[in-house]
């Protein structure tokens, strides 16, 4: 799924958003039982902003396991080119095994085995809920960072090296000068598809007891206890994942072809 | 000594509690847990390759609004989280179905949780199927179908024949990845109750108190599985593969 898919390009957009918002309207315009009871598009928007609220932490979420997965996952990656052959197989063990796994059972891994607190010398390091969940998101995100690395690196024709080498530079900085920044091109694309998978994956917090968009659509219907609420808060929050996600998507196969064309 | 004495050495003796090897019930558990998760790729997967299949010869269609909704439902499905799609469909469009009497007389929802997730899983990795059956058909070169209508094939016949064979080739290795995605996307049956690896898992270790043990058993069984799979893929690749053509 990462790096192969090619994104698809949809005609209008904004077409698609509309329908999803457009069927929202119609469940929300759907009879709700008696005059006593507010409006669905009412009682949607007094939850909104909540929700939206709720959103926003996915997305930070997202962010932050983004960047800590990336700053994992590049030295992964790069274990895949080390000459030390024990490197490479822990490296590589690692990566498999973090990729292979559900991300919802590491997410519980670390949730479960993670202390709520760590004491390193004297310092006592909080580690809240939300943290862990980061950290929990992070693992996935870190192995397929390395997948990407190994690949654009390895895309780099191996003249490259050679011809780097034959002009008296070291290994490392043939690696940092020349073969990354032409990587770094080939890397961004499946890179972005990456953080489009992530950022839909930071609902699975919601599994684990954190207050994240889900989880507060699942309360706001449970406290307004009509289950014709149902539907439109669950378009809703898709909604709100479409029109985040959607872009990126659609961003990510401009790149792809900019690249496979130049 | 037996496995089975060992573990329950190991427990005794060491505190290392893995429970679903020496435990009858633990283990029971657990192996009807890993053949739900089995089960539940297997069903959702073939239904998966149908709904690509189908998404595909949409998206060919003559008919406008016939691409448009295949489009449609490709971007909605690949563009929104999946465990919100599951979600949807269990309480918001599982809501809205009548119930049904079962034989003990009790009124039972008319799908049942494992049931939506067989179709939320199906038709999310439906979507990525389409594209990767669409990307797959794209590849293979028009002049190759003009070549078999030359030889007398019909139309028909030439995609039968000679674009299919070679563009399954082509995305087996993407369609391998899906499935592979989709084995752990069963995981967030979890969410609903469905009776799965994960979910039986921690149903053990709250029984059994015994979290790091069972966690590492069900990891190991997930890998496992999947590296089955990997392994049972990348045969049929070079099964079919044709001496002397690559993708």
């Amino acid at each position: 799924m990462i790096g192969g898919a090619v994104t698809h390009s949809l005609g209008k957009p904004w077409l698609l958003l509309a329908a999803l918002v457009g069927l929202a309207a119609t469940a929300a315009a759907a009879p709700s039982g008696g005059s006593a009871q507010a409006g669905t598009v009412a009682v949607l928007l007094k939850w909104l902003p909540l929700v939206f609220t709720g959103f926003l932490f996915n997305v930070l979420v997202g962010v932050l396991a983004m960047a800590f997965g990336t700053l994992a996952g590049l030295p992964l990656g790069l274990t895949q080119l080390a000459s030390i052959r024990p490197v490479r197989a822990t490296g590589w063990l690692v990566i498999q095994l973090l990729r292979n796994a559900p991300w919802l059972v590491l997410l519980f891994y670390v949730m479960f085995l993670l202390p709520f607190e760590l004491h390193i010398g004297g310092w006592t390091i909080p580690l809240p809920a939300w943290v862990k969940a980061v950290l929990g998101l992070a693992l996935p995100v870190s192995a397929n960072v390395a997948e990407i690395v190994r690949g654009g690196l390895q895309s780099i024709p191996v003249l490259q090296w050679e011809s780097a080498e034959s002009l008296a530079f070291s290994r490392t900085q043939v690696l940092l000068m020349v073969i990354l920044p032409q990587a770094f091109r080939r890397m961004l694309p499946p890179w972005m598809n990456l953080y489009a998978i992530l950022a839909m994956a930071t609902t699975l917090i919601s599994v684990v007891g954190i207050q994240d968009g889900l989880a507060i659509v699942r309360s706001a219907v449970t406290a307004e206890g009509r289950p014709a609420l149902m539907m439109p808060f669950y378009l809703l929050l898709l909604s709100l994942f479409f029109a985040y996600t959607y872009p990126i998507a659609r961003l990510t196969g401009v790149l792809e072809r900019r690249l496979h064309a130049g | 000594m037996g496995i089975e004495s060992f573990f329950r050495w190991l427990a005794d003796t060491q505190g290392i509690n893995v429970s679903v090897v020496y435990d009858a019930y633990d283990r029971a558990h657990f192996l009807y847990g890993l053949w739900t998760t089995a089960w539940l790729s297997i069903v959702a997967g073939a239904l998966s390759i149908v709904i690509g299949l189908i998404g595909t010869a949409l998206l060919t269609a003559p008919v406008r609004p016939l691409r448009w909704a295949s489009r449609a439902y490709v971007e909605a499905f690949r563009n929104t989280p999946p465990l919100v799609q599951l979600l949807f469909f269990y309480f918001a469009v599982g809501g809205l179905l009548p119930t049904v009497r079962d034989s003990y007389g009790a009124s039972v929802p008319l799908v049942s949780n494992a049931g939506w997730a067989v179709v939320s899983f199906s038709l999310f990795a439906g979507a990525f199927n389409v594209e990767i059956f669409r990307s797959g058909l794209e590849a293979v070169p028009r002049a190759t179908e003009e070549a078999a209508e030359a030889l007398g094939y019909t139309r028909l016949q030439a995609l039968r024949h000679v674009a299919l064979p070679l563009a399954l080739r082509v995305c087996l290795p993407a369609l391998g990845n899906n499935l592979v995605n989709l084995v752990k996307t069963t995981s967030l049956a979890y969410a609903i109750a469905v009776p799965e690896l994960l979910y039986a898992s921690s149903e053990i270790w709250g029984e059994s108190m015994n979290v790091r043990e069972t966690m590492n058993a069900m990891l190991l069984a997930y890998i496992l599985l999947i590296a089955l799979l990997v392994w049972a893929l990348h045969r049929f690749e070079r099964a079919l593969r044709i001496p002397g053509w690559s993708p």
